[in-house]
C-alpha cells in the first residue's frame, strides 16, 4: 500500500461515510422473508426429478448392474449408469446410477429398482489407531520437514519438554441446502445450470468440458446458497449426470442430494491424530517441536497439516503419515487443515505452559514473535485484547479449578492466521443518465455478505447511500469473478468495485465539470451530490448530473488485481473460550466465546462481525459435537442425518464476543479476507479450557461426555 | 418411502379394522413426526398407514379429581399448557418441557412419543430392530455408544427411546388400548417388552389394537417427583440417560419411592434397587448417592458405552435430590 499519487485508493478514514460502519445485509429481508431462491427452490415447467442408486458397501468392485427393470417403470425418462462393472467404489454412497423420472417417487422406486452385483472388497473406515492402519497397508508418508535441530534442542538441560497425544476427528459440512444442481438445455450445444455453487464463474467450464460444449453456451445461476464451507466449488459427478440425463429426456432435470448422501459423500474434513513432543527454556520461550502426525481425507491423500501451526519453532521436525480410507472423499472445510492444525499445536503448547507453571496466554505473548510475516506486535495486541474480553485476568486460573462441587470452571486460548488476499475479479458499473446505478460481477453471496460489501463499495465511491447501488451478482453471464474460497471474495470485489466506480465517478465529474464551472479533478462525490472540494455552494444532485451525460449511460470495467494495490494478504487473530465442565457427567458447557480478528479494512463492520459470530458457532459446534461416526462393522456412516450428526443449537453457543482490530496499522493494510480465519481457534481454545477446568487434558475432539470422562478417570478435578 | 395406502377413518372401531393382524403391513399416524421419518429410511415399509387425526374422541385431558385421563391424540403443546397438568403433575410437565423443539411439541402426541420407535442407527440404517446383519448382530462389536446397559443380553440392545414413558410409570400409570375385541387397560410398565425376535415389536400392542388413552393417578399427597435428563446438547437432542422419581414421604423420610430409568435399556427400566436403597431414608447427597450406586449395580455395559453407567447414577442422584428439594 506504499504507493502514492495512485488513482485508486481507498478513502482516508476521515473521508469514510460508509465504509467501516455497521450497515445490515441488503438482501436480509429477502431471505428472511422467503423471497429469496435457492437452487432447491428452483422448479421449471416439465422439470424432471433425479434420484441416484448409491453403493451401500465401502468397498466393492462393481460386477454387474441392470437398469432394465428401472428403465421400464412408470414416469421413468432416463436411466444413467455412472459407475458401471469393473469399477471399484471406495466408499459407501458413491454414486452408480442415476434416474430421471416425472416425479421424486417415481425416480426413487426406479433406483430401488436398479441391481447391481458386487464383489467385496477388504475396507477402513476408522484411522484413530496408527498400527491398524499399518497392518492393513493404509498408510502412505508425505515429505518430511526438519529445521534446525530439535534432538539437539531437546538434549540441553535448560530445556523443558511435554510430550502430548491430541486429536481431531472427519467431520462433514452439512450444508443446510445440500449440494446439487437443475440442468436444462437451452439448445442442441447450450444448458442453463441452477447450482448451488461457491464458483458461480468457475462451473461452466467444469459442465463445458466434461459434456464438450462451448463455455460460453454454458449459464450458471446461483442467487443464493444455503451454505458451502469449501464444499461446493465442483459441478461433481451428480452434476454431470444430471445434465446428461436432461439430454437424453429433452426436460430440465433436477437433482439436489438427499440429507443422508449430503454428509456422507459431499463433505468430509480431514482428521489429524498427533504425537507430540514441545520443549521450552524455564523462562517459556519456545526451542524445539517434534510431531509425528497421522490423519485422513479418504482414499487420496489430503493436506499436510501445518504445524506447528503460527509459532515457527527454531528446531522442528515434523513427519506427516496419510491415511487411506473408506470414509468418502475430502473437501475444503472452512480454512482447510488451519482447525485441525491449532488443535494440534496450541494443546500441545498449552500443556507445556501448564508444566512450566506459566499463564498460557503470557506464553503466546512471549512466544508471538515466533510467528512468520512479523505479525508477533499484532497476536501481542490481540492476546491484550482477548485478555480484556474474557476478563482472563479474574478467570484464569492454574490448571484445574480448585472450587468446590462438580462444575469447574476454565479458560482456554488458541491462535491463528490466514492469507486472505483478493481474488481475480470483473467489477461492471453503469450508470444510467437517470441517475440509477448497477454493478455487475459473476461473484456469488455464500452468506458472507458480499452483495452488501459491493453496493457499499460503489455507493462510498459515488457518494450515494447504499439503497442506490442495484447490485447483480449470481449469474456467469456478468463478468467473470473468482470463485468464494479462501477468504479471497471480499477483497476481490471491494477492489473490482472501487476501480469501476472510481472510473465511472470521472465520467460523471467531466460531464458536470464545465457547469458548475470547476475542474472536474477538483469535483467530489458526497452526500448525493457532486460538489466543489471545500466548497458546498457549487454543487449539483446526483441525478441532475447524470442528466448531463445525455443518451450515454457510463459503463466502467473495474479489475483486481489491478492498478494500485487495495488490499494485501495474512492476518492473525485470537480465540478465548470459557466453559464450565460438570465432572459428575462429562458435559461441557460453553459460557462464553471471544474472537479478536484483524483482517485490515472493513468494508462493512456488521457483516465482518457476523462472520466471527458465526465462527464461533461453528467452532463450538466442532469443538463439542460433530464427528462423522464410521462403522467398523457395516463401513457405513452411522450418523448420516442432523439427529445423530449433532450440531450446536443456540442454547449451546454460550455468549459470543467479537472485537475486529481496525484503525491505524490494520486500515492501510486494505481489505484482505476474513470468512475463514475466526473459526480455526475456538476447537484449541475450547480444549484449552476444558483442560484448565478439569486439570486434565481431554486429548480428542470433539469434547462429549464419554471423553471428558474417560479423561477424568486417569485424573484431574473429579 | 415405499408406497402405501392412506386411510383417515373417523371412528375407532373403522381405525382397528383397518389395521392388519400381524406388525409390518400397518402403521398407525398420529403426529407423523417419527412414522414419516422412519418410513423414508425404510425402517418400517407399511402397506398402508392409518392416520388417527379424524378419531375425534382421542384427544383432551379430563380431571377426574383423583387422576388424569390424557387422550392419546393430545399433542404434547396441549399437555404442557394444561392446566391440570401443571397443578397435579409438574414432573410430566417438566418430562415434556424437555423435549426441546417446538416441531414436535406442535405435531407430536403423547401417544406417540410412547410408542416411537427405538433410534438405534442400525435400525434406522435397515439392520432390522435387532440390528443384525445377515443374522450377525451388529452393535455388540459395533458403536454401541449410546445403546443399553442394562437388559442388554441381547438380542436387544437399543434403548427405550420414550422421554415420558420413565415418570409415567414412576408416577403408576396405566393405558387404555383398544382393539375390536374392546377395550382393555394395562399398567404403562406393562406396554413395554424386550423383543427376542426380529418380527417382534418394543411393546406389547396387537398390531391392530390402538393406544387410546393414559391414566395418571394424582400423586399422594406430601410425595415429591422429579426427572433428570444428562444430554450432550441443550437444543432438541435424545438423552444420553435419564432418571425419573416419585417419593412418597413419611414425615421427612421416604415410605415408598419409584425410580424409572429411561434411555439404559429396551425397555423403561424401574429400579427396585434404587428403590429398595431408599426407604426408610431421608433424602440427603449420601443416600441419593447410594441409590444412583444401586440403581447401576446390575449394569453390564457394552464397549463403548460404559460412561452410561456414570450419567446413569447421576441422573438417579440429581433426580432425587431435585425431587426432595420440592422438585418439579
Amino acid at each position: 500500500m506504499a504507493e502514492t499519487n495512485c488513482k485508486y485508493e481507498w478513502p482516508a478514514a476521515g473521508d469514510r461515510h460508509l465504509i467501516g460502519t455497521r450497515i445490515s445485509r441488503i438482501d436480509g429481508p429477502a431471505k428472511a422473508s422467503g423471497r429469496a431462491k435457492y437452487t432447491l427452490d428452483v422448479n421449471l415447467p416439465g422439470m424432471l426429478f433425479g434420484k441416484c442408486l448409491r453403493s451401500p458397501y465401502a468397498h466393492v468392485k462393481i460386477t454387474a448392474v441392470d437398469t432394465s427393470a428401472a428403465e421400464k417403470m412408470p414416469g421413468v425418462k432416463a436411466v444413467r449408469v455412472i459407475q458401471g462393472p469393473g469399477k471399484e467404489i471406495q466408499w459407501a454412497g458413491d454414486e452408480i446410477v442415476e434416474v430421471a423420472a416425472a416425479s421424486e417417487e417415481a425416480a426413487e422406486d426406479a433406483v430401488r429398482a436398479v441391481k447391481v452385483e458386487y464383489q467385496q472388497l477388504p475396507f477402513l473406515v476408522n484411522e484413530a489407531d496408527f498400527d491398524k492402519d499399518k497392518s492393513a497397508g493404509r498408510t502412505k508418508p508425505a515429505a518430511e520437514l526438519k529445521v534446525g535441530d530439535a534432538d539437539k534442542a531437546f538434549a540441553d538441560p535448560e530445556v523443558v519438554s511435554y510430550e502430548g497425544e491430541y486429536g481431531i476427528p472427519v467431520m462433514v459440512h452439512c450444508c443446510l441446502e445440500p449440494h446439487g444442481h437443475v440442468v436444462e438445455w437451452v439448445g442442441p450445444q447450450s444448458i442453463r445450470t441452477f447450482s448451488s455453487t461457491q464458483g458461480v464463474s468457475a462451473v461452466p467450464g467444469q459442465f463445458a468440458e466434461a459434456l464438450s460444449i462451448p463455455a460460453n453456451n454454458v449459464e450458471t445461476i446461483c442467487r443464493y446458497i444455503g451454505g458451502g464451507f469449501g464444499s461446493k466449488f465442483q459441478m461433481d459427478r451428480w452434476g454431470l449426470s444430471t445434465a446428461q440425463l436432461a439430454k437424453d429426456a429433452k426436460k430440465p432435470v433436477k437433482y439436489l442430494l438427499d440429507r443422508d448422501a449430503e454428509l456422507e459423500v459431499a463433505g468430509c474434513r480431514p482428521s489429524g491424530f498427533v504425537k507430540v513432543k514441545v520443549g521450552a527454556k524455564k523462562d517459556g520461550t519456545l526451542v524445539a517441536w517434534q510431531s509425528d502426525c497421522w490423519g485422513t481425507g479418504g482414499p487420496s491423500p489430503s493436506g499436510v497439516l501445518p504445524i506447528p501451526y503460527v509459532l515457527d519453532i527454531p528446531n522442528r521436525t515434523r513427519r506427516h503419515t496419510f491415511i487411506l480410507t473408506n470414509i468418502g472423499p475430502a473437501r475444503a472445510w472452512r480454512a482447510p487443515n488451519h482447525p485441525q492444525a491449532a488443535a494440534l499445536t496450541m494443546t500441545a503448547v498449552d500443556d507445556l505452559a501448564a508444566k512450566l507453571n506459566m499463564d498460557p496466554l503470557q506464553m503466546l505473548m512471549k512466544n508471538a514473535d515466533l510467528a512468520s510475516e512479523n505479525r508477533g506486535k499484532v497476536y501481542k495486541e490481540e492476546l491484550q485484547k482477548a485478555a480484556e474480553l474474557s476478563e482472563w485476568s479474574k478467570y484464569w486460573h492454574p490448571r484445574g479449578d480448585k472450587a468446590s462441587g462438580h462444575i469447574k470452571r476454565g479458560l482456554g486460548v488458541s491462535m491463528h492466521t490466514w492469507g486472505g488476499r483478493g481474488h481475480n475479479s470483473n467489477c461492471q458499473i453503469t450508470i444510467q443518465p437517470d441517475g440509477s446505478v448497477t454493478a455487475e460481477l459473476g461473484s456469488q453471496d455464500l452468506g458472507t455478505g458480499t452483495r452488501t460489501v459491493i453496493a457499499i463499495v460503489a455507493a462510498e465511491t459515488l457518494g450515494l447511500p447504499v439503497e442506490a447501488v442495484t447490485v447483480k451478482i449470481g449469474d456467469s453471464h456478468y463478468p467473470y469473478d473468482g470463485p468464494s474460497g479462501g477468504s479471497t471474495t471480499v477483497g476481490g470485489v471491494s477492489a473490482s468495485t472501487r476501480r469501476a466506480s472510481v472510473d465511472a465517478l470521472q465520467q460523471v465529474l467531466a460531464a458536470v465539470a464545465p457547469g458548475l464551472g470547476v475542474p472536474a479533478d477538483q469535483l467530489v462525490a458526497v452526500g448525493g451530490k457532486i460538489q466543489a472540494k471545500g466548497d458546498a455552494s457549487k454543487s449539483i444532485s446526483w441525478k441532475q448530473a447524470c442528466r448531463k451525460l445525455g443518451v450515454k449511460s457510463v459503463q466502467t470495467h473495474g479489475k483486481n488485481p489491478g492498478q494500485c494495490s487495495l488490499g494485501s494478504s495474512g492476518v492473525g487473530g485470537v480465540g478465548v473460550a470459557d466453559v464450565s465442565v460438570d465432572t459428575e457427567t462429562g458435559q461441557v458447557k460453553i459460557n462464553r466465546m471471544v474472537a479478536v480478528q484483524d483482517c485490515g479494512l472493513i468494508i462493512d463492520l456488521k457483516t465482518a462481525e457476523s462472520q466471527c459470530y458465526g465462527a464461533l458457532i461453528m467452532g463450538v459446534s466442532y469443538g463439542l459435537f460433530e464427528e462423522k461416526l464410521m462403522d467398523n462393522a457395516t463401513g457405513r456412516m452411522l450418523n448420516p442425518n442432523m439427529e445423530f450428526y449433532k450440531i450446536a443449537g443456540i442454547g449451546d453457543v454460550g455468549e459470543l464476543k467479537v472485537h475486529m482490530m481496525t484503525g491505524p496499522g490494520y486500515d492501510e493494510r486494505g481489505v484482505i479476507g476474513l470468512g475463514e480465519p475466526p473459526v480455526i481457534s475456538p476447537g484449541a481454545a475450547i480444549s484449552n479450557a476444558v483442560a484448565n477446568a478439569i486439570g486434565v487434558r481431554v486429548p480428542n475432539l470433539p469434547f462429549t461426555p464419554d471423553k471428558v470422562l474417560a479423561a477424568l478417570a486417569k485424573g484431574g478435578m473429579a | 418411502m415405499e408406497r402405501f395406502e392412506y386411510a383417515s377413518p373417523g371412528s375407532r372401531k373403522e381405525a382397528v379394522s383397518l389395521l392388519a393382524g400381524e406388525w409390518g403391513q400397518t402403521e398407525v399416524l398420529a403426529g407423523g413426526t417419527d412414522l414419516v421419518s422412519s418410513m423414508k429410511d425404510r425402517a418400517v415399509t407399511p402397506k398402508r398407514v392409518v392416520s388417527l387425526k379424524k378419531v375425534s374422541d382421542l384427544g383432551g385431558i379430563r380431571n377426574s379429581g383423583k387422576e388424569l385421563r390424557i387422550g392419546a391424540m393430545t399433542t404434547l403443546r396441549e399437555l404442557i399448557e394444561n392446566q391440570h397438568v401443571k397443578r397435579n403433575h409438574p414432573a410430566l410437565l417438566e418430562s415434556a418441557d424437555y423435549i426441546r423443539s417446538e416441531q414436535l411439541r406442535n405435531m407430536g402426541t403423547i401417544g406417540g412419543e410412547l410408542l416411537q420407535r427405538p433410534r438405534c442407527w442400525y435400525f434406522r440404517l435397515g439392520y432390522g430392530l435387532l440390528a443384525q446383519d445377515n443374522g450377525k448382530p451388529l452393535v455388540p462389536d459395533g458403536d454401541n455408544r449410546y445403546h443399553a446397559i442394562l437388559g442388554n443380553s441381547g438380542p436387544a440392545y437399543f434403548v427405550s427411546p420414550s422421554m415420558m414413558a420413565p415418570i409415567l410409570i414412576a408416577l403408576g400409570a396405566r393405558v387404555e388400548l383398544y382393539s375390536a375385541g374392546g377395550t382393555r387397560e394395562i399398567a404403562l410398565e406393562k406396554l413395554y417388552q424386550t423383543p427376542t425376535l426380529a418380527n417382534e415389536r418394543e411393546h406389547t400392542l396387537h398390531p391392530n389394537e390402538i393406544l387410546t388413552e393414559i391414566i395418571v393417578p394424582h400423586p399422594a399427597k406430601g410425595s415429591h417427583s422429579a426427572v433428570y435428563e444428562v444430554r450432550q446438547k441443550e437444543a432438541m437432542d435424545w438423552p444420553l440417560s435419564a432418571a425419573a422419581v416419585v417419593l412418597e414421604m413419611n414425615g421427612g423420610s421416604v415410605s415408598k419411592a419409584h425410580v424409572v430409568l429411561g434411555h439404559v435399556a429396551p425397555v423403561p427400566w424401574p429400579s427396585p434397587e434404587a428403590e429398595q436403597a431408599l426407604e426408610g431414608k431421608a433424602i440427603s447427597e449420601e443416600t441419593a448417592d447410594a441409590a444412583g450406586k444401586a440403581a447401576v449395580s446390575k449394569a453390564t455395559p457394552l464397549s463403548m458405552n460404559g460412561y452410561k453407567v456414570q450419567l446413569t447414577r447421576v441422573a438417579v442422584k440429581r433426580a432425587l435430590l431435585q425431587a426432595a428439594q420440592g422438585g418439579a
